[in-house]
């Protein structure tokens, strides 16, 4: 039992941790951007802004990254409203496919568009073939690649959280409109498209952020195409380090930014409309011509969202080498898979990435939860600072994170708060569980405001001390909060690569890593088996956690 | 002259039958409740009436012209919702403005019709604040006035009062019979309490299972039910078994648990009197009097006392174990004691025999 000093102790405890894993290294790149051997110098800044390829750099990661909202955006909010209103044959069926992509750990899908649309994809292949063309018809490079990925990866931001907007819209304010005189469209864009608003800027933000901090799309197709999340990792492996501080800072900058322009979203108070009533029905679409459109419309959109995981699957049965020009592979195996089990070199990332997601997860729900304890709980002082700090790391695009924690654990300073952590076992877990505080805090920490507050009060008159409380009322009902961030967390550290590119060792490197060497070893059915058992884990522990999430 | 005529509406969802062969007529300016239980088709019907629901047979008229199949946003008939459905990111002038706008209306005719509407609900001078800065009777009040700002044909009201609270709704009752009384509009309210429905409505339709069962005057439905469903569900009343012998010089002769009475002033449901055999006896509390066990009374038990002010209710279980309540002076006896139960001398059509078929 902890007294109300244990928990300003507690509190301020938390409040420490979380400054010097997430603010503390941030700022150690900031200062070392502005030091040079002589003190503090603007050098760095200068040098950022006479080279044009930095410039070129931030303006691609910009663009790209309005363009992947717009584009997200036109495919994501369309088919919201589709699946949300109207009903046809096999609309549920369709409805689970849509989020697939979601499955696809980045790296994952990236090299399923190479397999598919790459210069020796089936698509590409077949279309060569078809029109008797001497070349591949297109080249899977530059800007249009990297928009390729991320339009279909991000547009599930869109479609998820319009649908959940729409969801909440209550079926009478629609009416309401309707007895007004309002038509559909006046409808649409006076009423329903502001009132999803939050849901519309949420995605926008989502995608823009997620597009901001791509890696694996530029890093694998960008070939000249400059983003600066690459340029970054080029930096400092060309060994201006300074440069690639100040490359950092303005990438989060510009993280920043978008952030402060959302956050304007305004808060609307749902006592007045919605929340009460229902969401509105749903529309049979009844006309023969419409249905069967519909249906050509929705199967075709699903067969093109499963070929990426189709395509991974078939290439992961592919022996080495047998496969160059075919359209189809002419031989097959289970040898790649085995080799993951059976050669101890192989079975290692596997291993890897198992324990480093499971111990950063379970680091995360427990930070998560204590400080949903102390802040919403107890209200112990700082519970806004705490909550904000946990926040944070959403915003701030991985590879920074990743140099950022390069920098403070690269010297051994113990008084100032800075071990050698790099090169050791632990940096990654440390990564991953900072990368992952956003997505397990955002979880649980809205499970607690949903948990009645009575109902520890009650448990309080019927004799229930605080432990008991916790164990027996708030965890319990705490759980699809904590099943449902802590997927998400296990799924992110699982396919982690932005952050492993940086920080990983032997020991501990992890199945992205290793994807990206069979890859360049030309080793395409045993890169194509780790996606397939990445996609697999992700794809179960999703279903896990909609499955106990939903049901506790 | 009639102004708005449901005419056989039926409408089915699932193959169940929410709205049976509904046939309504309303003068202009006249206010109509609809009452009935929850699942009686009062809902639907209003919702068949805005045209959110289009009828699987039957018509609605509108000063002579047939409005079934209009959609609602050309129908002009204004709504107030349960919850209100207020539009929760536009401040109260542009909720109130957005039907208007609908018109075409632009400019300063806009803003004085926003503004006369606002006045109507004395929340003038209120255009620029939020929704959610509202209470939730003034939340009512811009609902009404989004509403009636356009002028509509028709208004129709869904629970106008069962989002307040009760303190509140009394007063908000008055506010609304006398608004909508002063703007003329003809008005459909939706309401499963009897108080609301006699309060608000010129007449009261009351619905069961999707048919209407009795249409008329709040005076009319108390003091002469059609049926047994509409004496119990109008007005307090408690039931007994009773057999009808035929008329006597003084009223009509029933025996009722071994003694008999003569009821005088009893109302027979379709005139006439009520034929001899097993009947119904639904009695309003006022209907009955307690006095000290006596020969020709009904004998019971005293089980629960209500102090209701002025008077208090008797549940008395009679010792053939039936309960009736009675009113009676307050203090007059107490939980426990043995009473006897007659008619009073004025039961003021209080009294209402239905025929049972036999078994």
């Amino acid at each position: 039992m902890i007294g109300a000093r244990g928990g300003r102790l507690a509190g301020g405890a938390l409040l420490v941790l979380l400054l010097w894993l997430i603010v503390y290294p941030l700022v150690l790149v900031l200062i070392e951007g502005f030091r040079g051997p002589g003190g503090w110098t603007l050098d760095f800044v200068r040098l950022f802004f006479q080279h044009r390829n930095e410039a070129q750099a931030l303006w691609g990661s910009l663009w790209i990254s309005l363009v992947s909202v717009l584009l997200a955006g036109m495919i994501g909010i369309p088919l919201a409203f589709l699946f949300a209103r109207y009903d046809f044959p096999g609309r549920r069926v369709l409805g689970w496919l849509i989020a697939l992509p979601a499955v696809l750990p980045p790296l994952v899908g990236v090299i399923a568009f190479l397999f598919l649309y790459g210069e020796s994809g089936f698509v590409s292949l077949l279309i060569q073939r078809l029109l008797q063309l001497d070349q591949p018809p297109w080249a899977l490079q530059g800007a249009g690649a990297i928009l390729l990925v991320h339009a279909y990866s991000m547009y599930v931001y869109f479609y998820l959280l319009t649908r959940a907007g729409l969801a909440t819209l209550d079926a009478s304010v629609l009416e309401a409109a309707a007895s007004l005189g309002a038509g559909r469209w006046r409808t649409l864009y006076r009423v329903v498209l502001p009132l999803l608003y939050p849901a519309l800027a949420g995605a926008a933000l989502l995608t823009f952020l997620t597009s901001l901090a791509s890696f694996s799309a530029p890093y694998i197709f960008g070939g000249g195409f400059r983003v600066m999340t690459t340029q970054i990792i080029a930096t400092r492996l060309n060994g201006d380090n300074e440069l690639a501080m100040i490359e950092t800072v303005s990438l989060t900058l510009v993280a920043l930014v978008a952030l402060w322009l959302l956050r304007g979203s305004p808060v609307l108070d749902h006592n007045a409309g919605g929340r009460k009533g229902m969401a509105p029905a749903r529309v049979l679409v009844r006309r023969r011509g419409a249905r069967l459109a519909l249906g050509v419309l929705g199967w075709g959109l699903a067969v093109l969202l499963l070929l990426p995981h189709l395509t991974l699957l078939l290439v992961s049965f592919v022996p080495l080498g047998t496969w160059t020009t075919e359209p189809l592979p002419p031989a097959y195996t289970w040898r790649n898979y085995l080799t993951l089990v059976e050669d101890p070199v192989r079975a290692r990332p596997l291993l890897n990435s198992l324990w480093l997601a499971t111990i950063s997860t379970a680091a995360a729900v427990g930070i998560a939860l204590l400080a949903g304890i102390l802040s919403l709980r107890r209200g112990v002082p700082g519970r806004r600072a705490i909550e904000g700090l946990l926040a944070m790391p959403w915003a701030v695009p991985g590879t920074v994170f990743a140099i950022a924690l390069a920098t403070a654990f690269s010297v051994h300073a113990p008084w100032a708060g800075r071990l050698v952590l790099v090169g050791t076992l632990w940096i990654l877990p440390l990564a991953y569980l900072v990368r992952n505080l956003p997505i397990t805090s955002r979880a649980i920490l809205a499970g607690f405001r949903s948990l009645d507050h009575s109902l520890d009060e009650a448990a309080a008159t019927l004799g229930a001390g605080r432990w008991r409380t916790l164990r027996r009322v708030t965890l319990p009902l705490l759980r699809p909060a904590i099943v449902a961030g802590g997927s998400l967390a296990f799924v992110t550290a699982f396919g982690d690569f932005v952050t492993s590119i940086m920080l990983y060792t032997y020991d501990t490197r992890p199945i992205s890593l290793e994807i990206l060497s069979s890859l360049r070893q030309s080793d395409v059915g045993v890169a194509a088996a780790y996606g397939v058992v990445l996609m697999l884990v992700s794809a179960a522990v999703f279903a896990l956690g909609a499955d106990r999430g939903s049901g506790g | 002259m009639t102004f708005l005529r449901l005419e056989g509406l039926t409408k089915r969802f699932d193959g169940t039958v929410a709205v049976d062969h509904l046939s309504l007529s309303l003068e202009r300016g006249e206010m109509l409740a609809l009452l009935g239980p929850s699942g009686s088709g009062k809902t639907t019907t209003l919702r068949l009436l805005a045209g959110f629901e289009v009828p699987d047979s039957g018509r609605v008229w509108v000063e002579g012209e047939d409005v079934t199949g209009v959609d609602p946003v050309a129908r002009r008939f204004g709504m107030v919702f349960q919850h209100y459905a207020l539009f929760p990111h536009l401040d109260l002038g542009e909720n109130v403005a957005f039907g208007l706008e609908s018109l075409g209306m632009r400019g300063d005719e806009l803003e004085r019709r926003v503004a006369r509407a606002l006045a109507l609900v004395d929340l003038s001078g209120f255009e620029r604040r939020r929704i959610s800065q509202l209470s939730g009777g003034q939340q009512q009040r811009v609902a009404l006035a989004r509403a009636l700002a356009p002028e509509p044909r028709v208004l129709l009201l869904d629970e106008p009062l069962s989002n307040l609270d009760p303190a509140l709704r009394e007063r908000t009752r008055r506010e609304i019979r006398e608004l909508i009384h002063r703007v003329g509009i003809t008005t459909v309210l939706v309401t499963h309490e009897q108080e609301e429905a006699f309060d608000l409505g010129d007449r009261v339709a009351v619905l069961q299972g999707g048919r209407l069962e009795q249409v008329g005057s709040p005076e009319d439905l108390y003091a002469a039910p059609a049926n047994e469903f509409v004496a119990e569900f109008v007005g307090r009343s408690s039931s007994i078994g009773v057999t009808v012998l035929g008329r006597s010089d003084r009223g009509v002769r029933v025996a009722v648990e071994g003694v008999e009475w003569d009821l005088t002033d009893i109302t027979p449901p379709a005139g006439g009197d009520p034929p001899s055999g097993p009947a119904l006896m639904l009695v309003r509390p006022e209907a009955l009097r307690l006095l000290p066990p006596a020969a020709g009374a009904l004998m019971g038990t005293v089980t629960v006392r209500r102090f209701t002010g002025s008077a208090s209710l008797f549940t008395v279980i009679t010792d053939g174990g039936a309960s009736l309540e009675v009113t009676g002076p307050p203090r007059s006896v107490n939980a426990g004691e043995r009473v006897g139960i007659m008619p009073s001398r004025r039961s003021g059509g209080g009294i209402h025999l239905f025929p049972r078929g036999p078994g």
